[in-house]
């Protein structure tokens, strides 16, 4: 279970404020995506989520309980840029998690519980079709590639919070919707609450099972940073729900899911 | 702009400076040759063949030694063992403050501001601390040397992008983990390059310290023969120490791209 509740969760940076009075409950399961014009505080709604920032007032919960104030093997991320490691190859990168977590010291596996957590990572490295490149190093793969192994390196982990900072901001439309492709059943089987901060407002409204829109409300011309933004939309996606979905239609929304 | 040479032009570009030298060095030194037999600034090739054949090959009457051989032993041995201490020093000072905020507001001016001492300045205190044994040698290059690799490598791991941190978290890493298999080995290529880099510098400490107070070694040799103006002796110690150098430099290259294949893929070649 992961349930995550913002209560009452105000940023603020000395006399600027990021978000105001953010309230919501964000379902076990669930898949929420963020949308919001640039500077309204979707990163930093996410990064409060990572653990790399405290809220100012109030308290993010995961399940009920406040978590570190730091970033967790519970919570995995997949950023735009920088996810994967540039010094190993793609086995290597989706190794790297099981290795941490059984040495502390050397952070490095031997024998036969190298072996098993080869099996393992290569099974991860097959789901997301990276198979044919699992000796190479991440330069030498495409940026949709690239990505896909970001995401085959954080649910290695089997996180029970999937943070997305714009992971399929810098693909083309073709990789992109590969990527919808290969996420969604990802997110399905997994049973992981997946929080996606996105540009793209169709795929925010084609992956999600709900969305929420951040902005500032409020605007003082003389103070420009004193108010912050809030939750403005909260829209329920699932089936039964009434509202459209741009560019999808209900049943092409049923067979995804 | 556009015209690029291929492999074989390439070498033979690269080779036609030191002939062109070569050549000016021969003609020169028979010019003053035959204005005066006794001429010893530019000495004719012969010689210093001959001179080289000696110090290679012939002990040395009065110790035995074979003195280039015996030199060069006792030069590398101090610039090894300098280079060596300040690349540890660097990798792991550099890595601490550099990942560490507590270690960097702790360490980071000190480093900055000892890295801003001239080496040459503190000899006669490494003399007068360490005595004029092969210690305060090593300790001059360790003091020009070590403090530029650490702000070099701290300022390299500053620059990792701050996403490969949070990723190595969400993984599951602590900070000793981090350090090791993330920021240790992305490191590395950077610490080859700079320790090349500071190979320069190194040796100058090394002559400089070998020249003022030493009985071995290739500084306390060129300085040694100073004295009669032997150019025929000067010159190929000279060649030789830049040769060392550049062999050191060109191993450590090779090693580095052998090692860290990831970090020259972008490169073009």
């Amino acid at each position: 279970m992961s349930t995550l509740s913002f209560r009452n969760v105000w940023v603020e940076y000395g006399s600027q404020i990021v978000l105001e009075r953010i309230n919501i409950e964000i379902a076990s399961g669930s898949f929420l995506s963020v949308v919001g014009p640039s500077g309204a505080g979707k990163s930093t709604f996410l990064r409060l989520i990572l653990g790399q920032e405290r809220p100012s007032q109030g308290a993010v919960l995961l399940d009920g309980k406040p978590f570190p104030a730091e970033p967790g093997p519970d919570r995995g991320i997949v950023f735009q840029r920088y996810s994967v490691f540039p010094h190993l190859t793609v086995l290597g990168n989706v190794l790297l998690g099981y290795e941490l977590a059984e040495r502390a010291f050397t952070a490095r596996l031997l024998g036969e519980p190298r072996r098993k957590a080869i099996e393992k990572s290569l099974a991860l490295i097959e789901a997301v079709g990276l198979d044919q490149h699992r000796d190479k190093y991440p330069s030498a793969l495409s940026g949709g590639m690239q990505q896909r192994l970001a995401i085959a390196q954080a649910i290695a982990k089997r996180p029970r919070v999937l943070l997305l900072d714009e992971p399929f901001g810098a693909l083309d439309p073709g990789t992109r919707a590969q990527m919808h492709a290969l996420i969604k059943p990802l997110w399905h089987d997994l049973k992981m609450t997946i929080v996606m901060v996105t540009h793209d407002i169709k795929e925010a409204f084609g992956l999600a099972t709900r969305l929420i829109a951040l902005d500032r409300v409020r605007h003082d011309p003389q103070a420009p940073e004193r108010f912050g933004a809030k939750i403005t939309y909260d829209l329920d996606l699932t089936r039964e729900s009434a509202v459209p979905v741009l560019g999808f239609t209900k049943a092409e929304a049923e067979i995804r899911l | 702009m556009n015209v690029v040479p291929g492999r074989g032009a390439r070498i033979i570009l690269a080779m036609l400076p030191f002939i062109l030298i070569a050549i000016i060095y021969v003609i020169g030194s028979a010019e003053r040759r035959a204005a005066n037999p006794d001429d010893k600034l530019l000495p004719p090739v012969s010689e210093m063949v001959e001179t080289s054949k000696r110090l290679v090959a012939e002990p040395d009457r009065r110790s035995g030694d074979y003195v280039l051989w015996a030199d060069t032993t006792a030069s590398l041995q101090r610039l090894l063992l300098g280079l060596g201490i300040s690349t540890l020093i660097g990798l792991s000072l550099g890595l601490t403050v550099g990942l560490l905020p507590i270690a960097g507001a702790s360490f980071g001016t000190i480093v900055a501001v000892i890295s801003m001492i001239p080496p040459m300045a503190v000899l006669p205190i490494l003399f007068i601390v360490f005595g004029l044994g092969e210690l305060s040698k090593v300790m001059l290059i360790i003091i020009g040397v070590a403090p530029c690799l650490v702000r070099d490598i701290s300022i390299e791991v500053q620059g990792l992008p701050r996403e490969q941190m949070v990723k190595a978290q969400t993984l599951g890493a602590s900070s000793w983990q981090v350090a090791i298999r993330v920021v240790l080995p992305q490191i590395m290529p950077r610490l080859i390059k700079s320790v090349r880099l500071m190979l320069g510098p190194a040796f100058l400490f090394l002559i400089s310290a070998e020249a003022i107070a030493a009985d071995v070694g290739l500084g306390y040799r060129i300085f040694l023969v100073r004295r009669y103006l032997s150019m025929d002796v000067i010159l190929p110690y000279v060649a030789w120490i830049t040769l060392l150098a550049f062999a050191f430099d060109m191993l450590l290259g090779l090693f580095a791209r052998k090692v860290f294949p990831w970090a020259y893929v972008e490169e073009p070649r």
